[in-house]
């Protein structure tokens, strides 16, 4: 158990630790912001502001009964939630929120703050992106209810319609960033244009932010892309047979990914985190502070635009987003090629 | 090597099971799993790129289709229990064949596994395991099988837009509000 050993389980466990906090504290800044931008209160009754609400929220989804249906496949039925929540947490184990520390010193040599560094890492985020559309796939199956099947496949359709956009947003980058690991493309956006326009690749990538946010909003089913779990709200789409924790597992799957989509692009565009005013080892309050601006937007979208019809989101995907994002591609490419990287 | 046996064992296992599932959904899980052990040992043959790519094509992509495929045809389970009592070879035609095939298969692994194996330096591959490395090897040595494969694809999707669109003009009425 050499101390190198210990601070990398330990960071393993409080990146878990972190996501888990970060789906409740999102709980309360969706329903809070949601309510500020309604013009009304919000959770304000438990603990000062409301601020325990996610907290009696987890009592109440773990005190519910667990239903099960009986005509539903059980093994599938429990399976979906877990190969959403897993996928959810997996995808997180690759993006680095810090540069490297000792932390002070006590280590000889320092750790990367990132569970896994491997030099595939913006693939693996895909690969595992790819693998989230399972436990939806399953849970709209293994129902046994036809608006589950239903939902289970409009959702899953959407997602893997929109996987191609994110990953030719991805594709963009990796022509910049020049390296499929995340920490060197992070790397790579350090220091200044003229002592004053970070080196971020949001600037060399505008059109590819924009892409790469809409498909990863669309991939995590949210805001103006939720058709599959809103227009069955009334009848809730692919959860609608699952009760209790269950359904919290969806609902941790789906602000995780949130998370990790806003911190992969946060890594990608926006510097990760290199900020001015403080030292290196300090970065990481620079990649809450990015990564919560990009969460907060993604609840503002969701509460100011009105939701895209299903017929509407596929066109939107294939027929407008693919080709733009190809087209980035290719003027990226031109770019790199004639002005060199 | 742990590693190694751990993966390898799964890869079989799951496969096995693959042809032994009545329902067919089971069967497409099972050979997702199959997929996952095959990327496992592609990690520990020092080519991460391949895993990452089989995970994402292979798993991600190809199998979430033959989900589609498979739920939406509601492929119903397969009723083999008079068959299961007969001796293969004595089974119904196809069966009888599979069953021979399956013996010549395990005859031909039993002689594979038990002679001498060839020279190590039999195989000159040089090291392509870095992304950068398959790229310009992709588009320089294998150019043409590249493009070849492109042109594949596009006939594939040409072809199942057009064996859908035929579909629906048939039917009449517009497509289901799907």
């Amino acid at each position: 158990m050499t101390p190198l050993l210990i601070a990398q389980i330990g960071l393993t466990l409080f990146v878990f630790f972190m996501l888990l906090n970060s789906a409740a504290i999102m709980v309360y800044v969706e329903r809070k912001v949601a309510a500020l931008l309604q013009q009304r209160l919000g959770p304000y009754l438990v603990g000062p502001k409301g601020l325990l609400q996610p907290l009696a929220d987890v009592i109440k989804l773990m005190f519910k009964e667990e239903l099960r249906p009986k005509a539903a496949d059980w093994f599938l039925f429990a399976l979906a939630p877990i190969i959403s929540a897993a996928c959810a947490f997996a995808a997180f184990a690759v993006v680095p929120f810090g540069a490297q520390t000792t932390f002070f010193g006590l280590l000889k040599e320092p750790i990367k703050l990132q569970v896994a560094d491997v030099n595939v890492a913006v693939l693996v985020i895909f690969a595992i992106a790819s693998m989230s559309v399972y436990g939806i796939v399953l849970a709209g199956w293994s129902s046994n209810s036809k608006y589950s099947l239903l939902g289970g496949l409009r959702s899953s359709a959407q997602m893997i319609s929109y996987e191609l956009s994110y990953g030719l947003a991805l594709a963009s980058v990796l022509i910049i960033g020049n390296s499929l690991s995340l920490t060197d493309i992070v790397n790579g956006q350090s220091g200044y244009w003229f002592h004053v326009i970070p080196r971020w690749f949001i600037f060399l990538q505008p059109v590819g932010f924009l892409i790469y946010l809409t498909a990863g909003v669309a991939e995590t089913n949210r805001a103006p892309f939720d058709f599959p779990e809103a227009e069955q709200e009334l009848v809730a789409g692919y959860h609608t047979e699952y009760s209790s924790m269950s359904f919290a597992m969806f609902f941790l799957a789906e602000y995780i990914n949130m998370v990790t989509v806003s911190a992969v692009a946060t890594n990608l565009f926006l510097g990760g985190w290199h900020g001015p005013f403080l030292p290196e080892y300090l970065g990481w309050i620079w990649f809450l502070i990015k990564v919560a601006a990009l969460l907060f937007f993604y609840v503002w979208m969701r509460w100011t635009l009105p939701r895209y019809r299903y017929d509407q989101l596929m066109t939107f995907g294939w027929k407008i987003l693919l080709p733009l994002a190809v087209i980035n591609l290719l003027v990226t490419a031109a770019g790199v090629l004639y002005f060199g990287v | 090597m742990t590693l190694f046996y751990l993966f390898g064992a799964v890869a079989v296992i799951a496969s096995l099971l693959v042809i032994a599932q009545r329902n067919p959904i089971y069967s497409v899980l099972l050979l997702i799993a199959a997929f996952g052990a095959l990327s496992g040992l592609y990690v520990l043959l020092d080519a991460p790129f391949v895993a990452v790519i089989q995970i994402i094509v292979y798993a991600g992509a190809i199998m979430v289709l033959f989900l589609f495929v498979v739920m939406l045809l509601n492929a119903p389970h397969e009723e083999t229990e008079h068959d299961e009592k007969v001796h293969p070879l004595r089974r119904p035609g196809p069966m009888r064949f599979g069953a021979a095939l399956a013996v010549a298969l395990v005859v031909e692994l039993l002689w594979a596994l038990t002679r001498d194996g060839g020279e190590p330096a039999a195989f000159e591959a040089p090291a392509v395991s870095s992304v950068r490395t398959i790229g310009h090897v992709l588009f320089t040595d294998y150019a043409f099988a590249f493009e070849v494969t492109s042109l594949l694809i596009i006939a594939a999707m040409v072809g199942a837009v057009v064996l859908a669109k035929r579909d629906s003009h048939s039917g009449g009425a517009s497509a289901p509000p799907m």
